[in-house]
């Protein structure tokens, strides 16, 4: 059993080998299952009433979509709030259909941002929750309308008026648009596997 | 293990000290990032946050200092710092070179610092544990696979030696490290989005403490137990099992963090079988670390580093009885998400490896510099401090999450749940306190060792016993 204790053994087999076993199977087949080896470029095809005062072109509400993303990923909201709702514990009473794979193949979601912890609620179901202006104020101050929140405020997104600056907007609409990738499979599963 | 020995080790082939002692000053530096990172955004749950409407220091960002100053500067800068140490001792050669260790350890830590100011620039990469800015992670990577060609070429050079249980953990970690590194940053990042890069990052957040942090860890206790107490591991049969445990089973755990997740179910109970297997790993280690201990029990009072390792290896123990609970798919529809997820990442990281960790630098610092440990009565406030901080934080979180899970699943109203656990985060808070000041505790004893050792030296003859808390082993 030497060879269990030697250098060339445990290079090539715990550390190569059984690493990249594992990769295969666990990583890059259930990425192929679900069919998200690659992603598929998202493009929104119209903007949302709710935004027509804020952008004129597609391209315009694409652009914000992404920006939305990026301060979301910069702010680590993610870090805060989940973006997938389980099959269990009554999460789809509380928040909505349950998550399937395709809802997540597009490139805004290039990272995922799953999330493993839920500090605030999940927000995979966000869209259209809330208005636009609940979000302004509780972006500027969370205590402002949930009194007992401990969400942070952001208020250098918003300008002296407290009018909300670009990248506020920009965050606005990408948490709008949560959930709009749902697919239409029916009732909500309530609780089951 | 004749090369062991402290006494004859260290003069005969190249120990570069230096490397050691920066390595280990970088590390205690980050660690005091680490507790005040942490006690400010655990002050942003009570709404106390020190700095708000500050945009650089959004509580988001800091969040993400925080964890990673724990793995980039915390944990690897330590672990480097012994591996210099060890490695030669081990195999009878000196690292690759001197000259690429100094640049290693440069720009490993230049790019740590930049990627601490880059998160709260706003930078951060949404990849848990791999948070680092995207711009950053090549050159993180090119950085640590020259740290690991530094390390492995001794290895290497001796590798005709039936090595000891120590070297495999470190030649394996070795090779896993930037492996896992490249996987976990760059794919989900650029390739694959949604589930299937959930089933990467999974893999990611969980090698980087199973296949990183652990083998370290677990592999370097097994070099210092023996040394302290002055005998022989108690099984080899069982470090064997260890190993080889480690090295088959961690690698297929990654799913378990996004349990009941749209990724594919056989793969989530694949990750779940196989993170029952660690357990026999866990307890093969375990029973092997006090085995060996077996008789000398008494020296856990005695010997600061004995007892880091003891309490360590317990807590060790707790987190992986704890973790075959809450691994089952029964207990994730309750705790996933909550409050306990963080108690377990806390037990396990400071309970466990900062404390191993603790323990060598308690018995390396002073016989690097040659001289005595400044205080004893420091090291026990820094123990006792840390000791009932830690496991207050832990049954604190996990009491919370319990009862968020069940608040929950039964629909209250979320912001109630929230402000339910206001309490159980005060408590974390003081408990946060105590490891806070626990940590500048250990930092000013280690100071001050380094500030008075010419003093020491000097009242001191080359032959006796290096320190009053390491006595039992180098006694001769
Ligand atoms: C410290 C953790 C934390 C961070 C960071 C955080 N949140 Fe929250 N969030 C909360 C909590 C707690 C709540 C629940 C109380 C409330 O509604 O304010 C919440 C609620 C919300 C809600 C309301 C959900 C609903 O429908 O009730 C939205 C939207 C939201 N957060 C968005 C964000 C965004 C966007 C960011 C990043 C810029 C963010 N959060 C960062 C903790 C956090
Ligand atoms: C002053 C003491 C500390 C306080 C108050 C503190 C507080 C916190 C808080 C509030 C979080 C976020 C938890 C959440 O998302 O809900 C966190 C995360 C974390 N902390 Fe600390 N921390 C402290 C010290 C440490 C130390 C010393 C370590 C390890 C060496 C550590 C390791 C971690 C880890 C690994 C996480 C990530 C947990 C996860 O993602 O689930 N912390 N800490
Ligand atoms: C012994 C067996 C272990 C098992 C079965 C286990 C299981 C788990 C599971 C299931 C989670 C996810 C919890 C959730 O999100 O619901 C988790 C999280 C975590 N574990 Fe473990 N664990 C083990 C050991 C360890 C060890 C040894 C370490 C550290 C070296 C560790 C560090 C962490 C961290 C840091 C997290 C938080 C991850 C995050 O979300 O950032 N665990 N563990």
């Amino acid at each position: 059993m030497k060879f269990l204790e030697k250098f060339n053994f445990i290079f090539l087999v715990a550390g190569l080998g059984l690493l990249v076993t594992a990769f295969i199977t666990l990583g890059l087949i259930p990425a192929m299952m679900t069919k998200s080896l690659g992603a598929i470029d998202y493009h929104p095809t119209e903007i949302p009433d709710n935004f027509t005062k804020h952008y004129s072109t597609l391209e315009e509400y694409e652009a914000a979509l992404y920006k939305g993303r990026d301060i979301y990923v910069k702010e680590a909201c993610w870090h805060c709030h989940s973006q997938y709702v389980r099959p269990v514990g009554n999460e789809a009473l509380r928040y909505g259909p349950v998550s399937t794979p395709g809802e997540y193949d597009n490139s805004l979601n290039l990272p995922q941002l799953f999330g493993t912890r839920r500090v605030g609620p999940d927000l995979s179901r966000e869209g259209g929750k809330r208005p636009n202006d609940w979000h302004f104020v509780h972006l500027y101050n969370p205590r402002d309308v949930v009194p007992q929140s401990v969400m942070p405020g952001y208020p250098w997104y918003f300008d002296k008026e407290k009018n909300p600056k670009p990248e506020a907007v920009a965050l606005v609409a990408y948490l709008q648009w949560l959930g709009s990738q749902v697919e239409q499979t029916g009732q909500p599963v309530a609780d089951g596997e | 293990m004749n090369s062991n020995n402290p006494q004859t080790a260290g003069r005969q082939f190249p120990i570069y000290e230096d490397l050691v002692k920066a390595h280990f000053i970088a590390a205690i530096v980050y660690s005091l990032i680490v507790v005040l990172s942490g006690m400010s955004y655990a002050l942003q749950f009570l709404n106390l946050y020190p700095f708000p409407g500050v945009e650089l220091l959004s509580p988001g960002r800091v969040r993400m200092t925080h964890t990673m100053a724990v793995a980039y500067g915390w944990l690897a800068n330590g672990f480097f710092a012994i591996l210099h140490y060890v490695i030669p001792k081990l195999t009878g050669y000196a690292t690759f070179s001197k000259k690429l260790g100094w640049i290693c350890f440069w720009v490993f830590n230049a790019l740590v610092v930049l990627s601490e100011l880059m998160i709260l620039a706003g930078f951060g990469q949404a990849v848990e544990w791999g948070e680092t800015p995207k711009e950053l992670d090549p050159l993180i990577a090119i950085a640590g696979v020259l740290a690991v060609f530094n390390f492995l070429a001794p290895i290497w050079k001796a590798r005709n030696k039936s090595f000891y249980v120590t070297v495999w953990y470190i030649t394996a970690a070795l090779v896993w490290l930037p492996l896992v590194y490249v996987m976990g940053n760059f794919i989900p990042q650029y390739w694959m989005p949604g589930s299937g890069g959930a089933a990467i990052t999974s893999m990611y957040i969980h090698d980087l403490v199973g296949l990183f942090v652990t083998p370290l860890g677990v592999g370097l206790v097994y070099y210092l137990l023996p040394v302290l107490l002055k005998k022989p591991v108690y099984s080899h049969a069982l470090s064997l099992t260890g190993f080889w445990g480690l090295a088959f089973f961690y690698p297929m755990n990654g799913a378990h963090h996004y349990l009941q997740s749209p990724i594919p179910m056989w793969s989530q109970y694949a990750a779940i079988v196989a993170s029952i297997g660690i357990h026999v790993v866990v307890y093969t280690v375990i029973f092997n670390y006090f085995a060996t201990m077996q008789g000398e029990y008494r020296k856990i009072v005695s010997s600061i580093p004995v007892r880091f390792i003891a309490v360590g290896s317990i807590c060790y123990l707790l987190t992986c009885i704890q973790c075959a609970i809450h691994v089952t798919m029964s207990a994730q529809e309750i705790i996933h998400f909550t409050d306990w997820v963080p108690g377990h990442a806390h037990l396990v990281l400071f309970g466990t490896f900062s404390f191993w960790l603790y323990a060598w630098i308690y018995y390396l610092w002073p016989r690097i510099f040659k001289t005595e440990l400044y205080s004893r009565t420091m090291c026990e406030w820094h123990f006792w401090l840390a000791t009932v901080g830690v496991l207050v934080m832990w049954m604190d979180l996990l009491a919370a999450g319990v009862m968020q899970g069940y608040m929950w699943k039964n629909l209250v109203p979320f912001i109630s749940s929230v402000e339910a656990t206001k309490p159980f985060w005060w408590t974390r808070a003081l408990a946060g306190t105590a490891i806070l000041v626990s940590e500048f505790v250990f930092v000013v004893n280690i100071y001050m060792t380094w500030k008075y050792r010419r003093q020491a030296f000097s009242e001191q003859k080359l032959n006796e016993p290096l320190t009053r808390s390491t006595a039992p082993e180098s006694g001769k």
